[in-house]
């Protein structure tokens, strides 16, 4: 007989895959209670390294083109389409849930990539405008990515959760580190091996594994990250008051619904900026 | 250089009552815990005004939230929005009264508040009044939903205008509001509850407020408050931030600004100046959006300062009520002690402070246009907001450098760009972290754009559909 080859889980960051700087992991358990793998407890100090690899992809992602961050999120969904059996067991060995509905967690999944995908050159067109204001100026208000966003997936799903919490946020040009589900990471361990195969620069996406609450104050009071969305946090009123002291914009827990194969435009916007410009019409 | 002879507005337009009560439930308190409100320009004591305790924040809300029950939820946005354009025309009719009374108790130029800060009031609330029947062209889905009791904390820079950019929005999406003005402006407020009066809107609607921090932060406290509007300090905004946390309360906050404004080797250079003074000393520089950090390509640094000098030669400062003013008083001894001590700052880190030899009256509070250069970007006056007429010169000898230093602060609110290339002027304009970006312009404010900052000059909008939405809920 021949012994198969054990997956080792570990995050990923600027677009590698490193162990944790703390060298601390926890052992994940299936469904059934059984040992599953050794999953990396990530570090507050990881959780910066995401933020500084997160703020250096930025201003590139920012600057590609919309028709080509739309096809690069298609892209995810294709490669994710690709290995749809890895996704459905992995998901049932966590979750213990029927092949039948890991299966429609995957499509939702994937049609929610091709649903963000879309919108990447049509957010301006639907929430900006040009101003007809009472002078000789041109007036124009666009929708421009916050920066960097640091986000928690929802902690009851492995998969549909965590994507329509990272598409929302990239596809208009914001990078984030996402905080992975505490107890169903294995999803987003593995969507990081699609992600790192579909063209998405390192950086856009950092994916974190562990203990939420051993990250979530330091990203949720970190200086250089623009927006939290507190979705999977357990304790939101705390990082709600540490946003507050550089003002991040804040999505609290339960605002959107993230189980469909669709998002919330509302929940785009969430993570962006309206700016105006005037310039007066002269000769 | 010409003189001009004096020429001074007349009072007789305005009469302030001796003392106010707050405005709840469509009438007038009996004035409590009063304190003096002044002109600025000359310490005159114009009236006295209450300090709204705990409980008149309950009564207040309280009327708000009956208000909102029985009358304004129920009525249509059709007719919601005939009583906005009501008092549109009214403030049109007594337009001149206010821009007087503004000036007397805010200090600033009758020129601004009869060319600038009336006008745009009235035409605030025309503008949102057309939004109240067409809510469902807001961007939310078909019947939006208004969020209730509105609590509105608002600055004394622009007393009336901040009053009508948050009152006029929140009304057109059918919220019903609690406003708390400045202290040390609250006269066009009261007199704006006696427009609402005029205008025949159901009692409680509109309820005003007033008094000092303590009012305004037990305001926002209140529970039965579902939306929060604060313009002002970065400082109290982010104590509002973490007071509404754990709650539903939504939130809009326009903080502070430490705009640049960058010229261009390119600009046409005379208009470049006229641009960099209304940047900066409009309004005495009492603006969140004024153009603070002058950033001027290297090469035409010495000959646009020797422009921009010889051009501040020539601001009057002195009576605000005279329509020659250019730069009237600073609007309280707290202020005027606050750019004091930054300026002196200014020049202990290594800034040369200039300022033009004008007379300074013996009475009230005011302050020189100045202008600071020899300064890094680690400055103090280049880095904190100063909210008065001071200027603070950078150069730069790349774009590249120029957007650098420009986003080299965290705030965001507005931007200035000077070049006759557009195309420069397009990609520096997405490249620059501000919520307004103005272009071979500066200073201009509409109903129809809006308005708002990036980081830590704030969230949301205010101005245009944007500005609406802050006030709507729609399914997400």
């Amino acid at each position: 007989m021949r012994l198969d080859i054990k997956k080792t889980y570990k995050l990923y960051i600027g677009g590698k895959f490193p162990r944790s700087e703390s060298g601390h992991t926890f052992e994940l358990a299936s469904a059934k209670g059984e040992f599953v793998a050794n999953v990396v407890l990530a570090s507050r100090k990881d959780a910066r390294d995401a933020v500084v690899a997160a703020r250096a992809a930025q201003p590139g992602w920012e600057s590609a083109t919309a028709y080509n961050r739309g096809q690069i999120l298609y892209r995810i969904a294709e490669m994710l389409e690709g290995r749809r059996e890895q996704f459905v067991d992995e998901i049932r060995e966590l979750t213990g849930s029927t092949e039948k509905a890991a299966n429609q967690e995957v499509d939702a999944a994937i049609d929610s990539w091709v649903w963000h995908a879309g919108w990447s050159d049509k957010v301006d067109s639907v929430a900006g405008s040009m101003n007809p204001v009472a002078g000789p100026y041109f007036n124009i208000s666009t929708n421009q990515p916050t920066g960097v966003v640091a986000a928690f997936a929802p902690q009851q799903s492995s998969l549909v959760g965590l994507v329509n919490t990272i598409a929302p946020i990239i596809v208009t040009g914001n990078t984030v580190v996402v905080v992975a589900s505490e107890l169903l990471p294995l999803s987003a361990i593995t969507l990081t091996e699609v992600l790192a195969t579909s063209d998405l620069p390192g950086g856009v996406v950092n994916v974190l594994t562990g203990k939420e609450s051993d990250m979530a104050p330091w990203l949720a009071s970190h200086q250089d990250v623009n927006a939290v969305d507190l979705e999977g946090t357990s304790d939101p009123v705390d990082l709600e008051i540490r946003a507050a002291d550089t003002l991040k914009r804040v999505v609290r827990p339960g605002t959107f619904s993230r189980s469909a194969a669709k998002g919330s435009l509302q929940q785009i916007l969430a993570f962006m900026e309206v700016k105006t410009v005037w310039h007066p019409k002269g000769h | 250089m010409f003189e001009y002879a004096p020429a001074p507005e007349s009072r007789k337009l305005v009469t302030f009552q001796s003392s106010y009560g707050h405005f709840i439930g469509g009438k007038f308190t009996k004035p409590s815990n009063t304190y003096q409100t002044i002109s600025p320009a000359t310490e005159e004591i114009l009236a006295e005004i209450s300090t709204a305790t705990a409980k008149d924040v309950d009564l207040a809300v309280a009327a708000a939230r009956n208000a909102y029950e029985k009358v304004w939820s129920k009525l249509s946005g059709a007719e919601r929005g005939k009583y906005l354009y009501r008092i549109a025309r009214i403030i049109q009719e007594r337009a001149r009264e206010l821009a007087i009374a503004e000036t007397l108790n805010n200090g600033k130029p009758i020129k601004e508040t009869r060319d600038a800060d009336i006008p745009l009031v009235s035409a605030w609330f025309f503008y949102y009044a057309g939004w109240a029947d067409k809510l469902d062209y807001a961007g939310l889905g078909v019947n939006p939903k208004a969020h209730g009791v509105a609590a509105q904390v608002i600055p004394w820079n622009f007393p009336l205008m901040m009053l009508a950019w948050k009152i006029a929005p929140a009304l057109a999406a059918g919220n019903t509001v609690v406003l708390k003005p400045a202290e040390t402006t609250p006269l066009t407020a009261l007199l704006f509850a006696e427009i609402c009066q005029q205008a025949g809107l159901p009692d409680g609607v509109v309820n005003i407020i007033t008094g000092f921090g303590q009012s305004g932060a037990d305001l926002i406290a209140h529970k039965d408050v579902n939306k929060v509007a604060f313009t002002g300090s970065t400082g109290v905004g982010r104590l509002i931030a973490k007071q509404v946390a754990g709650t539903n309360k939504k939130v809009t906050l326009e903080l502070g600004g430490k705009a640049a404004n960058i010229v261009f080797d390119d600009a046409p250079l005379d208009q470049a100046v006229e641009g960099i003074i209304n940047g900066i000393f409009f309004n005495q520089g009492h603006v969140c959006c004024a153009g603070s950090r002058l950033l001027v390509q290297e090469s035409i640094q010495d000959e646009l300062l020797k422009k921009l000098k010889k051009r501040m030669e020539t601001l009057k400062l002195g009576d605000p009520l005279d329509k020659n003013t250019d730069i009237g008083a600073i609007n309280s001894k707290v202020q005027l002690d606050k750019i004091t001590k930054l300026v002196k700052l200014g020049v202990k880190e290594g800034g040369e402070a200039w300022a033009p030899n004008c007379e300074i009256p013996k009475k009230g509070f005011w302050y020189a246009p100045t202008v600071i250069t020899g300064v890094a970007p680690t400055n103090t006056v280049v880095r904190e907001e100063i909210f008065g007429p001071v200027l603070s010169v950078l150069s730069f000898r790349t774009p590249a450098e120029a957007v650098a230093k420009a986003n080299n602060t965290p705030f965001g609110l507005s931007a200035g760009i000077w070049s006759e290339k557009g195309s420069r002027i397009l990609k520096v304009a997405d490249q620059l972290n501000a919520g307004v970006i103005w272009a071979n312009t500066f200073n201009q404010f509409d109903p129809a754009s809006p308005f708002g900052g990036f980081k830590e000059s704030g969230y949301g909008r205010e101005g245009g559909r944007h500005g609406l939405l802050a006030y709507l809920k729609g399914d997400n």
